[in-house]
Formats: C-alpha cells, sequence, structure tokens
C-alpha cells in the first residue's frame, strides 16, 4: 500500500494542525458509482434519434482548399447534413479570447487552408456512425499542398513558411510588441563577466498526448424554450459553454451544459471543439447529435503537451553560487494559440526555478508551426523547463566538482527571497525537501546542508531586492521575419536601465476587486511606486517615442511604426533612455502573473450601451462578451 | 437491412432484442440492452474498457461480433454487486482509491473477477498480467493492483495486511 | 449495413466466398476494421465447424484449427513450446478471442504468432485440403482469396524453440519487433537453423542471411557474432508510431544476439 509519511516537524509553527480532513485517509465521493459502473459519461445519455457526425480532416501538414466537394456525400444514405466552414456563425476564435488575451486565430471547420494534419474541413452527420464514416470518404477536397514547417527554430527564419494567418511571423504577439515573452532581473552579462564557470546546455522535450481511455465528445439535442442541451466530458464547463456561445453567436443562456464527469482529461478536455461541433449539428438539424473522436483522432488531433526547447546558460562561482541564469525557450504552440500563450507566461514567471539567482534573464517564443495545435497537460509550461533546470543543475553540479544536493541547498531559496518575477518568496521548503530526500536516499550531504533552512538567512542584503535591471527592446513583431534580428537569445547589450528598488517599498498590492466584477486594468498585477504604498496613477500611452538606438551588432532598419501599438498602460521604458537613478514607473520587462499580462483597455469615457441584450452577448470595448463571471450591465 | 434476433442472458436476465447485422456487442449492450456499464473506449480492442464475461471467460465487447453473442451467458460490472451488497472487488476497489476518473473501472473489475474465480490466491504479477489488456491513465496501477490482492485476501477470509 | 452468414461447416463457408465477403472468427480484426468504417465488406461469414477448434498429431506434427484461440494453445499440452509465443500476444481478452488462422493476416504490427509459425516452417493447410508452405503463403499474403482450415507445425526437440517479443509497455504491448528461432543442434553446434521477424516488414519474414551465419557455429558469443552483425539484412522495417525503421535496424542485432545467448531480460 501506498504511504504517505508526514513531517509535522517541519515547519511545525507555520501550520494548523487541528484540520479535520487534511491528512487523513478519505473515500472519494464518487467512488461507489465508479465501482458499480453507475457514474454516468456524457455518452451514458441516451437519445432516441441521436444523430452522428464525424469531420473531415486535412490528410497535410499544411495545404490550401481549392474546393471541397459534398455532392457525392450529400447523397449517401443516411447522411442529414454536411456542414461546412460558412454553417459556424463566427468561424474565428482563440480560446483565451473569454479572458481578452490573445487574437481570434483558429477557426472551428477551416475553409481556406489547413495547417496541421487532421485539421477539420467539414462534417457529415448521418443516422448512424458507419454511415457518417462512409460519407466522410466521400467528401472530395481538391489540395494545394504547401510547404510546411514542423521545427519552432526553422519556423522562426524569415524564408519560413507561414503557419498562421492571424500570426503571420510566425510567434506569438506578447504585449502587441515583441515576438516573445522577455523575463529581466538584474545584468546576466555583468553576472557571467563574475562567474568561474560558464555552463550551456540545450533541452528538447517531446509533445504528449494525454490520452484519456474516454475520448473527448459531447452530445447536444434540441431542448424546451429554444435552448440546446450539451452533454459533455470537457474539463472546462463554462469555457466551453462561453466558446460554443461566442463561435455559434448563441446567447449563452440558450445553451444548457451538463458536465462534470470526464473519463480522465490531463489537459486534453479544455480545447471545447466537440461542444461547439455538437451545438451547431443540434442546431442544424433539430435532432440530437454526437461528436466524439475516435482513437487515433484523439491521437492525431487531440492536442498534446507541447513540445519545448530550452537552452539555459549559467554563469557559476567556484564555490558552486550560481550567479547568472539565462533562458532562451521555445514552445511548439501548433497551427494556433490555443493555450501556449498562456504556458509560457506562466512558465517565465516560473523562471530560474526554485533558486536565489541575482542576475535573470529569458526570452521565450510561442511559435507556431505545422503541427497539431498543443494545449493544457498537468503543469504545462512548468514541467518541460523545470525538467531542464533540474538536468542543469545536475550538469553544474559536475562542472564546479560538488555534490548535487548540496548544490541546490545552497542555491535553494529561502523565505523572504526576491524572485525573478519580483515577488517575495514565501513558504519554501526546497532545502527541507532536499534534505529528506538524500536521508530516504542514503545519500551524503555536507554539516552546511544539514543545518541550512529556509526560514533562515532568506531575503538578507541582496537576496531580497529587485536588483537595477538591464532592459533591452529587441524582437519587436515581424523584426526577425524581416531579418533584422537573427539572435533568440536575450540580448547581450542592454538597452535601458531599470533602478534597484526594494521589495518593501516598491510592490504594493493590487486592489481589491471592483464591485461591478469588471476586469480593469487597474487592479491587474502590481505596480511600483516612488513610496511606500503608493499607487501611481495610469500612465497614457505613448504611441511613437523615439525608438533608442541599437546596439551596432544588431542594428537595422527600425521597423514600421504602425506595427507597434503600445497597449494603455503600457509605457516602452527607455524612451528616451532613463538615468540608472531615477525609478521608472512601469517596467515592461515582467508580465504580472497570474493575471493575463495585456490588460483591456479601460472602459471608455462614453457611457456604455449596449446595442443588444445582454445574454447575446454584447461588445464592450476592452470586454469580453463571453466571460463567465463578468456581470455585464 | 432488416434486424436478427439475438438472445442471450445478461447477468442472469433473459435479454431477447433485435440487432443490426454486423452490429459489436458493446452497442447491443448499451443502446440495446441499456447496460452501460462497459465503456466505449478505442473501438480497436486496445484499452479493455469494454470488458465483459462471456460464459465466464474476459472478452473485448467492441470486438465481439453480437451474433456471436447468441445463447451466452454474459456478465457485466452491472450485474456484480448482489443487490446493495457490494462484491469485496468493489469494496476494495472503493477502500483502496482503485479508481480515479472511473472510466476504466467497470472494465477492470470484469478482469479481476475472472482471475479470482480461477486463481483465488493470485500473485502480485499474476494480478498485474490478469488486468494487462484493461488500461488505465489515472492510477498508475499500483492502487488497482492492491485493491484486487485485498478482495482476494478477504475472499479466503484471510486477514487483510 | 452487412449480412451475417453461419456456415455449419467450414467448406460450406469458403464456397460461400466473394469478393466482398470476410470470415470473422474471433473478430480482434475484422470488428475493428468493421469499427472504423471498413467500407468494402458486405457479407461476414461465419462457421461453427468443431475441426477448426482442434489440435491433433498427424503425420507431418501437430494440426492446428484455425479457430484455436491464444487461450487455447496456452491450455494445450502439445503445444507446449508455443505457449510463451501466444502469451504475449494482446491481453487475457484478446487471447479469448484472437485464432490461430486470424494471425496469419495479422497486418504489420502485429502476427506475432505467425512469426513463430514462419520459424517452425509450418503449413498453412487451405479448406479445400491443399497446403502451402509458410513463406509463400505470406509473400502472396496481401492476394489471398480462400479461407485456411488449419496449419500444421512440426514439434521441436525440446530447448531447440526459442521466442522472444519486444514491445514497450509491459506485460503487454505492441510489438517493437519479435524474434522467433528455430535452432536445431548437433554435437553442440547449431545445424540449419531458422530465424524469423516479426514488424520487420510487411509480413514477417526471415532472417537468411543470418541463418546461414549460423550454420555450425556453437551458441556463445563469438560463435554468433557473424549472424549478429548480419541480423537485419534482408529485412524491410517501417516506420511506425512505435519505432522508427532506424531504430529497430539497430536494435535487431541486440534482441537477436540475446535470443541467441537466452539471455533473460525483462
Amino acid at each position: 500500500m501506498t504511504s504517505i509519511e508526514f513531517r509535522k516537524d517541519l515547519f511545525a509553527n507555520e501550520r494548523d494542525d487541528t484540520l479535520n480532513e487534511i491528512g487523513k485517509p478519505t473515500i472519494r465521493q464518487d467512488i461507489l458509482g465508479h465501482v458499480t459502473g453507475r457514474t454516468p459519461f456524457y455518452d451514458d445519455h441516451l437519445f432516441d434519434g441521436l444523430l452522428h457526425m464525424r469531420a473531415v480532416r486535412s490528410p497535410h501538414h499544411h495545404a490550401r482548399i481549392r474546393s471541397l466537394d459534398t455532392a457525392a456525400a450529400e447523397r449517401m444514405p443516411g447522411v442529414r447534413r454536411v456542414v461546412k466552414p460558412g454553417d459556424v456563425p463566427n468561424n474565428l476564435n482563440t480560446l483565451l479570447s473569454l479572458i481578452g488575451f490573445g487574437k481570434d486565430d483558429e477557426p472551428l471547420l477551416s475553409g481556406q487552408k489547413v495547417s496541421y494534419k487532421g485539421e477539420p474541413v467539414c462534417a457529415v452527420i448521418a443516422d448512424t456512425e458507419a454511415q457518417a464514416r462512409a460519407a466522410v470518404a466521400a467528401v472530395r477536397v481538391d489540395w494545394e499542398v504547401l510547404p510546411h514547417v514542423l521545427d519552432v527554430e526553422e519556423a522562426l527564419a524569415p524564408g519560413a513558411p507561414s503557419v498562421n494567418p492571424t500570426y503571420p511571423n510566425n510567434t506569438f504577439d506578447y504585449h502587441e510588441r515583441y515576438d516573445h515573452q522577455k523575463l529581466r532581473f538584474g545584468d546576466v552579462q555583468a553576472g557571467f563577466a563574475q562567474a568561474d564557470h560558464i555552463i550551456e546546455a540545450e533541452y528538447q522535450m517531446s509533445p504528449i498526448e494525454q490520452a484519456p481511455i474516454e475520448t473527448c465528445g459531447a452530445i447536444a439535442a434540441p431542448e424546451q424554450n429554444d435552448r440546446y442541451v450539451c452533454h459533455t466530458n470537457t474539463q472546462a464547463l463554462f469555457f466551453s459553454l462561453g466558446t460554443t456561445a461566442k463561435l455559434l453567436n448563441l446567447a449563452s443562456s440558450r445553451l444548457h451544459f451538463i458536465g462534470g464527469t470526464a473519463g480522465g482529461g490531463f489537459g486534453g478536455k479544455v480545447d471545447s471543439i466537440v461542444e461547439p461541433m455538437a451545438v451547431l449539428g443540434a442546431v442544424l438539424t433539430g435532432r440530437p447529435v454526437k461528436f466524439a473522436w475516435d482513437r487515433p483522432e484523439e491521437m492525431q488531433v487531440g492536442a498534446p503537451r507541447g513540445a519545448e526547447r530550452w537552452r539555459i546558460k549559467d554563469g557559476v562561482r567556484r564555490d558552486g553560487r550560481i550567479v547568472a541564469r539565462e533562458f532562451t525557450g521555445f514552445f511548439d504552440s501548433g497551427a494556433y494559440t490555443r493555450l501556449s500563450s498562456y504556458a509560457i507566461i506562466k512558465g517565465v514567471g516560473h523562471l530560474p526555478g526554485p533558486y536565489s539567482i541575482p542576475n535573470v534573464a529569458a526570452n521565450v517564443y510561442c511559435v507556431f508551426t505545422n503541427r497539431t495545435p498543443a494545449t493544457a497537460m498537468r503543469g504545462f509550461g512548468i514541467t518541460g523547463v523545470d525538467f531542464s533546470i533540474e538536468v542543469q543543475m545536475d550538469r553544474v553540479a559536475e562542472a564546479v566538482g560538488m555534490n548535487p544536493i548540496d548544490l541546490r541547498i545552497l542555491n535553494a531559496y529561502r523565505d523572504g527571497d526576491m524572485k525573478a518575477h519580483r515577488r517575495v518568496a514565501k513558504n519554501t521548503a526546497l532545502i527541507e525537501c532536499c534534505q529528506v530526500a538524500a536521508g530516504k536516499a542514503g545519500w551524503a550531504i555536507s554539516s552546511e546542508s544539514t543545518a541550512a533552512s529556509s526560514l533562515v538567512g532568506g531575503g538578507e542584503g541582496a537576496r531580497g531586492t529587485i536588483p537595477e535591471t538591464v532592459t533591452d527592446q529587441e524582437g519587436l513583431i515581424g523584426a526577425r521575419r524581416a531579418g533584422r534580428v537573427t539572435d533568440t537569445a536575450p540580448a547581450r547589450t542592454g538597452t535601458g536601465r531599470v533602478a534597484a528598488g526594494h521589495a518593501g517599498v516598491a510592490i504594493v498590492a493590487a486592489p481589491p476587486q471592483r464591485e461591478d466584477m469588471q476586469i480593469a486594468a487597474d487592479r491587474i498585477g502590481h505596480r511600483m511606486g516612488s513610496g511606500p504604498g503608493a499607487v501611481p496613477p495610469p500612465v497614457a500611452p505613448r504611441p511613437s517615442g523615439p525608438v533608442p538606438a541599437r546596439p551596432a551588432a544588431s542594428a537595422g532598419p527600425v521597423p514600421p511604426r504602425g506595427s507597434i501599438t503600445p497597449p494603455p498602460g503600457f509605457a516602452p521604458p527607455q524612451a528616451p533612455p532613463t538615468p540608472p537613478s531615477v525609478p521608472v514607473p512601469y517596467p515592461t520587462y515582467a508580465a504580472p502573473p497570474p493575471a493575463p499580462p495585456q490588460p483591456p483597455a479601460p472602459a471608455s469615457a462614453a457611457p456604455y450601451a449596449p446595442d443588444q441584450p445582454f445574454s447575446r452577448g454584447v461588445k464592450r470595448p476592452g470586454a469580453s462578451p463571453f466571460l463567465s463571471g463578468t456581470r455585464r450591465r | 437491412m432488416a434486424k436478427v434476433p439475438v438472445r442471450f442472458t445478461l447477468n442472469d436476465a433473459e435479454v431477447a432484442l433485435f440487432v443490426d447485422p454486423g452490429a459489436n456487442l458493446l452497442d447491443v449492450l448499451r443502446r440495446g440492452a441499456g447496460d452501460l456499464t462497459p465503456k466505449h473506449g478505442c473501438g480497436q480492442g486496445t484499452c479493455g474498457a469494454c470488458t465483459v464475461r462471456i460464459g465466464g471467460e474476459v472478452h473485448l465487447a467492441c470486438l465481439t461480433l453480437a451474433e456471436a453473442a447468441e445463447g451466452q451467458r454474459i456478465e457485466t460490472t452491472g450485474g456484480l454487486a448482489n443487490g446493495a451488497e457490494l462484491h469485496p472487488l468493489q469494496r476494495a476497489f472503493m477502500d483502496g482509491f482503485a479508481a480515479q476518473c472511473g472510466f476504466c473501472t467497470a472494465g477492470m473489475l470484469m478482469a479481476a473477477k475472472t482471475l479470482l474465480d480461477r486463481s483465488p490466491n493470485p500473485s502480485r504479477d499474476e494480478v498485474a498480467e490478469a488486468i494487462s489488456g484493461n488500461l488505465c491513465r489515472c492510477t498508475g496501477y499500483e492502487p488497482i493492483i492492491d485493491a484486487i490482492l485485498t478482495a482476494a485476501a478477504q475472499m479466503q477470509g484471510r486477514a487483510v495486511g | 449495413m452487412q449480412t451475417v452468414e453461419t456456415h455449419p461447416t467450414l467448406a460450406g463457408a469458403a464456397a460461400a466466398m466473394r469478393e466482398r465477403s470476410r470470415y470473422i472468427a474471433g473478430g480482434t480484426l475484422v470488428m475493428r476494421a468493421m469499427n472504423y468504417g471498413a467500407t468494402g465488406i458486405e457479407t461476414l461469414l461465419r462457421s461453427g465447424d468443431a475441426a477448426l477448434r482442434e489440435i491433433r498429431h498427424d503425420s507431418g506434427g501437430i494440426r492446428i484449427g484455425a479457430g484455436v484461440t491464444m487461450a487455447e494453445v496456452i491450455a494445450s499440452r502439445e503445444l507446449d513450446f508455443l505457449a510463451p509465443v501466444a502469451r504475449v500476444i494482446g491481453g487475457p481478452a484478446i487471447r479469448n478471442m484472437a485464432t490461430v488462422g486470424g494471425n496469419l493476416f495479422a497486418a504489420h504490427p502485429y502476427g506475432d504468432f505467425t512469426v513463430a509459425l514462419l520459424a517452425l516452417d509450418a503449413q498453412v493447410i487451405w479448406a479445400d485440403g491443399h497446403r502451402e508452405g509458410i513463406e509463400p503463403f505470406l509473400a502472396g499474403r496481401s492476394g489471398t482469396r480462400g479461407l485456411v482450415a488449419a496449419v500444421q507445425v512440426p514439434r521441436p526437440a525440446t530447448g531447440e524453440f526459442r521466442f522472444h517479443k519486444v514491445s514497450r509497455v509491459k506485460p503487454k504491448g505492441v510489438s517493437v519487433m519479435s524474434i522467433a528461432g528455430w535452432l536445431p543442434m548437433a554435437a553442440g553446434r547449431v545445424g540449419a537453423a531458422r530465424l524469423a521477424f516479426g514488424a520487420m516488414g510487411p509480413t514477417p519474414l526471415r532472417a537468411k542471411a543470418a541463418e546461414a551465419a549460423l550454420r555450425g557455429v556453437t551458441l556463445d558469443a563469438d560463435g554468433i557474432a557473424p549472424a549478429v552483425r548480419v541480423a537485419a539484412e534482408g529485412l524491410a522495417p517501417a516506420d511506425d508510431a512505435l519505432a522508427s525503421a532506424w531504430y529497430r535496424r539497430e536494435v535487431a542485432p541486440v534482441h537477436l544476439k540475446r535470443l541467441l545467448l537466452a539471455e533473460r531480460r525483462v
């Protein structure tokens, strides 16, 4: 039997041991249904007259659709309807548009071109699954096969095939400005200069399919009162409902989604594709329609954990202290964004791992390739880079001739340390984990390591402060494809500096959520002020300040300004370059996790006047009309 | 195309129904006979979620021609409990956290019952072999193997260790 | 929608075979194809012929009815040398369903039992009684019409037959490759060996270069070295989701070596 050991000697005074449930065995509340086979999964809801929908999919990685001929399929026995791209009322979406992050980039059914193998171009609804399969085989698509790109760095090259028309440069746009997410903390070049060893390595992860035993599927049926019921195994019920409402331009009040039980998901059931397809089928036929992936579809088009490539460069002192760490990361998003853009925000907030390193820089790219779109899977955004970091730690230990556990304890973050994303570390426990693991494994560690504690020494001196930080503006959207930027690593030379600031002074808690629950720019993330408790007012955008001179090595034509629109509240930090000692109010080098990094524009001054009833999902500046939990009045 | 009659016993109940020629037993059990306990996971004999017992031996319902069930004795997890009284395997799966999402559980229980019918005191390796055709993505199998061994011990009247 | 015909004898089913008919026994191949929308199958033929389930000795060896399941192979005392082969095919449910006859037609990467039959130089016995060597049968398999009634295998001397299946998932996984070897021994040296590989080509294939290199050698590291070197010669592995052709070629010598030296690895 699995046994859990509770180490109540550790952090005893931080814990309340009067808890009634935590730490005690319990029986799952849904287990009786599982062992009797009575748990109702979506497909256990039986409908008379159920129709079956199947998709026609691309056999190519990248191809233009010259024509789609469904005439023969429409005449096949049992076929009720062929669903084409034009049948989707609002046929372009990105999942995170529900929280106002990213541009719509993915059709539900693709009418112009396909960008990955298995991309759906139309669907057949028939009386039986076999009839639907036969009709799918009878659909004729005239493909113009296009060159494809399957490697993240090849996709960044100026001549690479352009995968996703919404992001023609093959990179997601961060902050409407850069082709990557930046993290800058201190001065890594200065750190490398102080180091006795430089350790560089590259790590590559493959995509991983979640492979739930129950494949993704949904059954939708017309309900009374002009509504549609949808039984689905989604892991994100209201996300799926909002996405369906948007794609089908249906009021969310007309959608009755029933979920709650998934036969395994692991992140693979959040992409909200089967739900809008099934509901669309029910809308078009007036009958119950099931749309479910078969096993090969689950493996081929079910979005996996995306592949990642990381290059890590560490500067290490002879004593094992890591003084600088630089990351260059590439997330293979596949053909569309789905959740990869967000995975990077999450991953960059996690860097440089659970270690106190005074100088950190990262450039992380969300790259579009002609592979299956990637999505969520168990800690996505974190697990890949954590693997890389820990293998790197072993390499560092080898380079300096140190016990790898001693090296980790030496560099481990402690309570009070300032992390690279400018939050103070608390409840840290890496040191204690290392000590216990070493003990369990019979691995000898030094007396200093044995005596170390997460509670002692953290935040002392420079450990607790935000250092003066070197910034740059390399990697503007489009510059790489135009050949003006080739290096993907963080710039060697900074073009600006942000003054040092201390945690207690510079970080101010976000104001509480406003009463009407509207997401507002001024309550997202944190602000750096000039004094304790000061929250500076929002700064007006500076649309066209002069671009600071680049170092000669990377000098190139200045990108057209029209292509870059800083969001409101965003100020380019070094225009003109700021003297090092003057605090700059709005640093742009770190996204404010966990909130979305592109705050929607604040509501305009004019009073809001809806032109459609609330429930139809109104357009309002800066607010997603489909956002669950946002009250719109 | 005319439907064809098929009769079999399902968990000791007589079932007679008309099926589409060429239909698989899984569809017939689920939609025809209304026993939703076997699940469709792959339709190709890989996952084992549709495992049922035919004549006391495990079979995959998704790969069984419905007509081949004529006259057979079919058992599913729907018939495993004796009224409100759970089978020891069900009880052990509950107590031992041997199911998370629950989708593989019904098939897993059929494989486990077949093992214990034949080998009341199996080794850990025998248990692993007996459920080797049943995939689980949640548990990592260890709690399932533990639960089957626990149930075996209980059914033998041995103390559970 | 299909029709299903059940014939009392195999001969009756064979006579009813048409262009768009498929014979179904255990269903592990045919029902799978049906579930995935096999067009082109109009009629399913079945037979309750008792001879299909028989295992018996006859003049040329052991005759195994085409309808004998893997579970029945494992349970048979006469076929004890084939039990280790049948045991690694599918899980328990598949072994209760999958038949020897069906395995003859199982496409890559399935058909591990047939790999053993190829190494054992089995005879395929058709419904009309005519016989065909396993090797020409496999070479012409894709264009085959007709029904197989049984296979006949010689009984190898104890220890002369070896089988090794390589899969990534234990205890049940699809073949990265499988290897069967029939190694008749005389005075401590290998006689006319037969080696067959599965999942190393469109059908199970003999490794003839390695067979030739084994003649007259002793089964030790030095003796088998020439055979190991040419293990993949004449094989035609393909890329699939389990392994690349390159990987299969690279590891074939390693696994052949383990088979020949009887190294047990899990």
